[in-house]
């Protein structure tokens, strides 16, 4: 692709060594440590699954009796291996005997390591090979009705019953939507724990359950033969249950995760300690699975100010990137994030989010970038909004993002009615027929608004790189750099929940998926 | 399509305006037009669009014109619906419990506070419960504010805390006594099932059972809360969309002053 912008690529050569750099020191951290929800997801691809008497999940049954007897350290596999090569149960039964109290790992007497990876072996092949499957399935079905060219239309279902957003979901498929997000429930985040079975109830979004997950699958591929059309599937791999959310997608083919490395510490002042360790599992997993992260740079912008802050979001794409790199992602699966959420009172502010978006297509050329629509300037004027939606699927359409995000004209009103989504719907559709190769017809001025605008971005980014770079990444957090909050390294929720890894230590997941895709 | 979208009827109603009897406004006094759009569960064709304008009738549309209907789906179909509203209200009888404090600039009020109180004011927000959204409380006290309006944080004779997002009650009154604040701001975006209602009365009922109701100026905002709402659920004052850090740091100082807290 030839530049539009005049980008200076040596600046971009550097900003992206300096997020290497720091990418690659915070992984000397989480090379280290484990954390609670990380061995959950061990133990929910050994096949644990489940809730006891008292509804709590059987992966938090076992780890935290690890954990209440110290053999954390160990990891789950080291442990549930050890009790399969002694008492030759498979892990589902291992579990419900911890739960029952009748077995306490950390009185197993100790096999050897080649006795304890023979016995777990087979559980993952097992897991991998269900994995592989999925992950073929989605590659037929692709082959059988073709990928869609041009943007994704993404739209969400948040109606916090299941049932009622499958039959949203299938609507807005048949309207012509290719990837269906289903909004988590307001607090899903912060539970350390992933809720069990189909549900009904939740406020803004429903409840992310490895049954859920299913269900909408199984309906989403009903319509999707229906229409000759893959359809994707995406939820929300964020939170304190990163690693078990992507495990559990991974087994029910999910096809797009939000997953940024770092959403939940600025936003939902979640330990930083945690997040870093848990969006490495989190990330393993996802990219084995196939699956397109979201990164969340959009949410920089709900709260600072998108025309000042514009170098805040390339530099974090730069880290997303870094970070997806160690471990082991594909480009092609990293849809970094950005936003169209500029003051519409401000003169020629739509150029400068075509720079931004231009920008974003250039410099990471293999990424399907995921593009937010307006919210932070959405009055409740709908048929304005309309407008504002208008304007930013045209910068989709002339700059090429691909995860496009519909917005709705009544954001800021209330969750989308099925007519909301059908209007969204029409109205990019429009836009992306009638200016389909708009965007390769024109050129941007030598030194005019678009393209200096860009560099100006770029130079500032990369110098907030070389920053980071300086003072690694736990400190520029400590000090407020990204979206205007601060916070502390001991601070937040979900600290408790590190571990440093013993030397017996073992994740056979992470030596099975990283740097592969399933097949 | 085209009959009936062009009105050539002879006005047969008086067009002079009353306040008693107040109508919508759409090209001539007392005509009543509104639009309206709406969704029924059912497939799209001649029966369908009977029924949209029998809905139309039952709101209180006189004539209703279906502009438009598309299909959703098999079985939901989508209707743009013009009619003449035959109900009218009697303006004259309205009374609205609204806010009642001059709004005064960052400087005046920073000035207010050092003539009528004399020490700094704390002001502690959060957006509380299950809710994640902070795009509320960031607004109003974020330093940099929202729409040309400064935030709080930047009120030099303000002390301001944002504790975020999904903060549970219990812990906001007790970060709110240990800050030793003065106002208490509550933010709630999220208000599916009524959810807001139900922790916005959980604080007051939490403050009241404390003694600490008093203590406080303790005001709520979003974008579906009304003064009137907040009053009724015991709060001091209610902010909607469209107030800013100014309405609501206008509002808790001379409400201090009002009730003697210094």
């Amino acid at each position: 692709m030839e530049s539009k912008l005049g980008l200076n690529f040596e600046l971009v050569n550097q900003a992206r060594a300096s997020a290497a750099k720091v990418a690659d020191d915070t992984q000397h951290f989480i090379d280290q440590h484990t954390t609670v929800t990380v061995e959950r997801a061990v133990c929910r691809l050994l096949g644990i699954d489940g809730v006891n008497e008292m509804d709590v999940p059987m992966p938090n049954v076992v780890v935290d009796h690890l954990m209440a007897n110290s053999i954390l350290p160990m990891g789950a596999a080291w442990a549930i291996g050890n009790a399969m090569a002694e008492t030759g149960m498979n892990p589902q039964q291992v579990a419900e005997a911890v739960d029952r109290g009748e077995l306490d790992l950390s009185k197993v007497p100790a096999h050897s390591d080649a006795e304890i990876r023979a016995a777990i072996a087979p559980v993952v092949d097992a897991t991998m090979e269900r994995i592989n499957k999925n992950v073929s399935n989605r590659n037929n079905y692709l082959k059988e009705f073709g990928d869609k060219e041009g943007p994704y239309l993404y739209v969400i279902v948040a109606t916090g019953n299941i049932y009622e957003d499958i039959t949203q979901a299938k609507a807005a498929a048949k309207q012509g939507a290719d990837i269906i997000a289903v909004i988590r429930t307001t607090g899903q985040s912060l539970l350390d724990y992933v809720p069990y079975g189909a549900t009904t109830e939740g406020f803004g979004g429903t409840y992310a359950t490895q049954e859920n997950f299913r269900l909408m699958r199984a309906a989403l591929d009903e319509v999707g033969e229906e229409q000759h059309r893959y359809i994707r599937l995406c939820n929300y791999c964020s939170g304190l249950c990163m690693p078990e959310i992507a495990a559990m997608g991974a087994l029910e083919r999910l096809d797009v995760m939000l997953n940024d490395a770092l959403y939940g510490i600025l936003f939902r002042d979640i330990n930083m300690q945690r997040t870093i360790v848990d969006q490495y599992f989190s990330r393993v997993i996802n990219g084995y699975a196939g699956v397109i992260i979201n990164t969340g740079e959009d949410n920089y912008l709900t709260t600072d100010d998108a025309i000042t802050a514009a170098h805040t979001v390339l530099a974090s794409q730069f880290l997303n990137e870094a970070f997806a790199k160690c471990a082991g992602m594909r480009e092609e699966q990293m849809g970094l994030g950005h936003a169209f959420e500029m003051d519409p009172a401000v003169e020629n502010t739509f150029l400068y989010e075509l720079a931004q978006a231009q920008m974003a297509r250039e410099i990471f050329p293999n990424a399907p970038l995921k593009y937010m629509p307006p919210t932070k300037f959405m009055t409740g004027n709908i048929f304005r909004g309309h407008i504002q939606d208008a304007l930013f699927n045209m910068v989709t359409i002339l700059t090429g993002q691909k995860l496009h995000l519909l917005g709705m004209m009544t954001e800021a009103i209330h969750t989308p009615f099925m007519s909301d989504r059908a209007l969204s719907i029409e109205n990019a559709q429009y836009i992306f027929r009638t200016m389909k190769d708009l965007g390769s017809e024109l050129t941007y001025k030598e030194g005019g608004i678009i393209q200096s605008r860009a560099n100006e971005v770029l130079t500032k980014a990369t110098d907030l790189l070389k920053e980071i770079e300086k003072l690694g990444l736990f400190t520029t957090i400590e000090k407020g750099i990204f979206a205007d909050v601060k916070r502390p390294k001991d601070g937040g929720k979900g600290l408790a929940g590190v571990v440093i890894k013993d030397d017996k230590y073992f994740n056979p997941f992470i030596e099975a998926m990283k740097g592969k895709v399933g097949a | 399509m085209s009959s009936g979208l062009y009105n050539t009827h002879k006005i047969d109603f008086d067009t002079t305006l009353d306040l008693t009897r107040l109508k919508p406004y759409g090209d001539t006094m007392n005509d009543g037009k509104v639009q309206t759009s709406f969704t029924l569960p059912i497939k799209d064709d001649e029966r369908g669009e009977e029924a949209a304008r029998q809905i139309a009738k039952k709101m209180g549309l006189e004539e209703p014109n279906v502009a438009y209907h598309a299909a959703l789906d098999k079985e939901f179909t989508f209707y743009v619906v013009y009619g003449s509203c035959v109900h009218s209200v009697n303006y004259e009888d309205i009374h609205v419990i609204t806010v009642e404090s001059d709004v005064m600039s960052m400087e005046d009020t920073n000035d207010y506070i050092r003539e009528h109180i004399g020490r700094k004011v704390v002001m502690v927000g959060a957006s509380t419960g299950t809710d994640a959204h902070t795009v509320g409380i960031d607004a109003i006290m974020n330093r940099k504010g929202f729409a040309g309006h400064y935030g709080l944080e930047r009120y030099e004779m303000i002390e301001a805390y944002n504790l975020g997002s999904q903060v549970p009650n219990e812990e906001f009154i007790k970060k709110a006594l240990e800050l030793k604040a003065d106002v208490l701001l509550v933010s709630q975006t999220v208000t599916q099932k009524d959810v807001h209602i139900q922790n916005l009365t959980n604080l007051i009922e939490l403050l009241e059972a404390e003694g600490l109701r008093d203590k406080f100026v303790v005001c709520c905002g979003g974008p579906r809360i009304t003064h009137e709402l907040a009053k009724e659920l015991g709060f001091d004052a209610g902010f909607g969309a469209g107030k800013y850090a100014d309405d609501v740091a206008s509002f808790a100082v001379t409400e201090m002053v009002k009730r003697g807290m210094k």
